[in-house]
């Protein structure tokens, strides 16, 4: 059968986005940012830490590596592109008693390597840190960049522990904190200009520990990296409905907090709804349901707001986020149906 | 160190031998043709070319022996038991429930052992990072990566030769056994790797090729690699001879994973002191 694609018909009351908008960042025009926190969280993590190196496959640009590389550039190694040998290298590295952090795609590190990382890293409990851009649907590159299944391989992965951090500030004390992990870490990077948004919330990012982001009676909006930013603008759009939304924000995907999402779906009968920026199958949406029918903790009614579980089409990301029903309107829209 | 003393290198290579043997009879079978294979360069790795402490098997400025291969760790743990690291009575262990011998080498499970190579192909890019790793730390301990003809049809074997070129690792010696057979086949046949030297050049690499059953020429190799000054990585490529040391073995067909009659092991220990005495 061919899956070669028909032209879509054209919409008259639809500007056509042009390939810069595939490319483009993830904040809207009005959102605050704040630029290449991972990089720049990484220089500071370097002044005192001198074990620290950064490694890449010809990315450091796209990573946010490059400031890394060039505040010490003699703590970082080009190793080509070559996502395998980049693995190996951090491993050897980090068997001599250094902490690496390796930058590539989500994509290219999860399907292309998984063998490298699990036999070379993680079996060995190495604390080498694999920090990747364009997780989930950020990028209307194709399937070729879209990670979106990139949870759903790693979550497989004994010892791994995986972060999904919302925006720039998460981001930020995100770093130091897998630094001190004593393993193996996956981390989802935002890159360039990222969002800023948490800091208006009394939040501090902690490996390994979900946080109440806001309160709210008749749903629980438990989510993970920047689909809380999401689920937050889908709290407000809601308010003006007279729907109260709770947002719980996930950004350790393994371990999951378990006890914080149990008293929180326990704590009072409300829709849940798991939104996440990743296929359907296997990410934080099914870790949440498998945790939940485990412990008996069952809410009235639960939902996933994530990707289809197809190769997605290429395009503007606003686009695709309209389409696969991940922006704001389209949650706010998907939540009022099922309250009915 | 004083070797005045010591058993010879050809010494040490039989005992090798015997111990893969003895650890073969346990189970019955294994990967024995290899380790009798690669025996003589073990021997000349451990008692002549690398520095290590039988004694502190972590010490810091031990030279970094990596088994790419993990399905030569019945070779490996013959090697480890020859030089001290191991027990000899650890050899009825050997593949048994809860033993430090597991069939295929884990860093995990044995002292000596410096990485888990049991998916091939991981050895070279792992001794990347750490001559990378020993260079940041200003130590002059080298990297010996022990890998197998199979493991030059794995694609990150060439990621990993092309950047110990770029890195000019001259930390790194990679020595790849060349025993032509391999699950499938006759290696050249699953795969052809040939001209070999002339790949490892063409990637920045010094290169030798020798006989990997010649004790001398081992010798020699490993002191040249040790000693030119030439800013590169370092591959001795080892041409040996499965089952080497036990005739009857030597010509048996299936010699990957060599199943081995009962009454097969002391007529293998007798051909091997025959030998030796011929």
């Amino acid at each position: 059968m061919s899956r070669k694609k028909q032209m879509a018909a054209a919409d008259p009351n639809r500007p056509r986005l042009t390939t810069s908008a595939m490319i483009a960042s993830l904040a809207g025009e009005d959102q605050r940012t704040s630029p290449a926190p991972f990089g720049r969280a990484l220089v500071e993590l370097g002044r005192t830490r001198p074990e620290i190196l950064g490694l890449t496959a010809d990315l450091a640009k796209y990573t946010d590596l490059h400031i890394f590389a060039q505040a010490y550039p003699d703590r970082f190694y080009q190793m080509g592109m070559a996502e395998q040998l980049l693995m190996l290298a951090a491993a050897g590295l980090a068997h001599e008693g250094f902490v690496p952090f390796v930058t590539t795609y989500a994509a290219f590190a999860s399907r292309r390597t998984f063998d490298f990382i699990s036999q070379g890293i993680a079996e060995e409990g190495l604390p080498v840190k694999i920090c990747c851009a364009l997780p989930g649907l950020t990028t209307g590159y194709g399937p070729s960049h879209q990670a979106t299944e990139d949870l759903a391989i790693f979550r497989g992965m004994p010892d791994l522990v995986i972060v999904d951090p919302c925006d720039a500030l998460d981001i930020e004390q995100a770093v130091p904190q897998i630094a001190a992990h004593d393993g193996p870490v996956y981390m989802r990077l935002l890159r360039g200009n990222v969002p800023m948004v948490l800091d208006e919330y009394d939040y501090r990012f902690e490996l390994g520990r979900a946080k109440l982001l806001r309160d709210g009676a008749d749903v629980l909006l438990i989510s993970s990296g920047f689909m809380t930013m999401r689920a937050l603008e889908t709290a407000k759009l809601l308010a003006a409905d007279q729907v109260d939304v709770a947002v719980l924000h996930c950004p350790t995907i393994k371990p999951l907090d378990t006890a914080t999402l149990l008293h929180e779906v326990g704590r009072k009968p409300r829709l849940t709804v798991v939104a996440e920026n990743h296929s359907v199958i296997g990410g934080l949406g099914e870790a949440v349901a498998a945790l939940l029918l485990n412990e008996g903790t069952i809410p009235p009614r639960f939902r996933q707001i994530a990707l289809p579980d197809a190769f997605l089409d290429a395009g503007a990301l606003p686009t695709l986020h309209e389409r696969y029903g991940i922006s704001a309107e389209a949650m706010a829209g998907r939540i009022k149906g099922w309250l009915g | 160190m004083s070797r005045a003393n010591a058993p010879s290198l050809a010494e040490r290579a039989r005992n090798i031998r015997r111990h893969a043997l003895r650890m073969g009879e346990v189970q019955g079978q294994g990967y024995i043709a290899q380790a009798l294979g690669i025996a003589d360069v073990l021997a000349v790795a451990w008692f002549h070319a690398l520095r290590h402490r039988p004694e502190d098997p972590e010490w810091e400025g031990r030279d970094r022996f990596l088994l790419s291969i993990g399905h030569y760790a019945i070779a490996f743990y013959a090697g480890l038991i020859e030089a001290g690291v191991i027990p000899e009575s650890e050899i009825e262990t050997y593949g048994t429930d809860d033993s430090r011998l597991p069939m295929s080498g884990m860093a995990a499970y044995t002292p000596g052992m410096e990485m888990s190579g049991g998916s091939l192909g991981l050895g070279l890019g792992i001794a990347v990072g750490r001559c990378l790793g020993l260079k940041r730390k200003g130590s002059d301990s080298i990297v010996l990566n022990l890998m197998s003809d199979g493991e030059l049809d794995e694609g990150p074997t060439w990621e990993a030769a092309m950047s110990a070129g770029h890195y000019q690792l001259n930390n790194l010696i990679c020595l790849v056994d060349v025993n032509r057979m391999q699950a499938d086949g006759v290696s050249t046949g699953v795969l052809n790797f040939e001209p070999l030297a002339d790949k490892w050049a063409a990637f920045g690499w010094h290169v030798q090729r020798v006989d990997g059953n010649d004790i001398p020429a081992l010798v020699a190799a490993f002191d040249a690699a040790r000693n030119t000054p030439e800013p590169k990585p370092r591959v001795i490529i080892c041409d040996t001879k499965m089952a080497k040391g036990v005739p009857f073995l030597e010509t048996r067909e299936k010699s990957h994973f060599l199943r081995v009659e009962a009454h097969e092991w002391a007529l293998a220990l007798a051909a091997l002191d025959a030998g030796e005495r011929a």
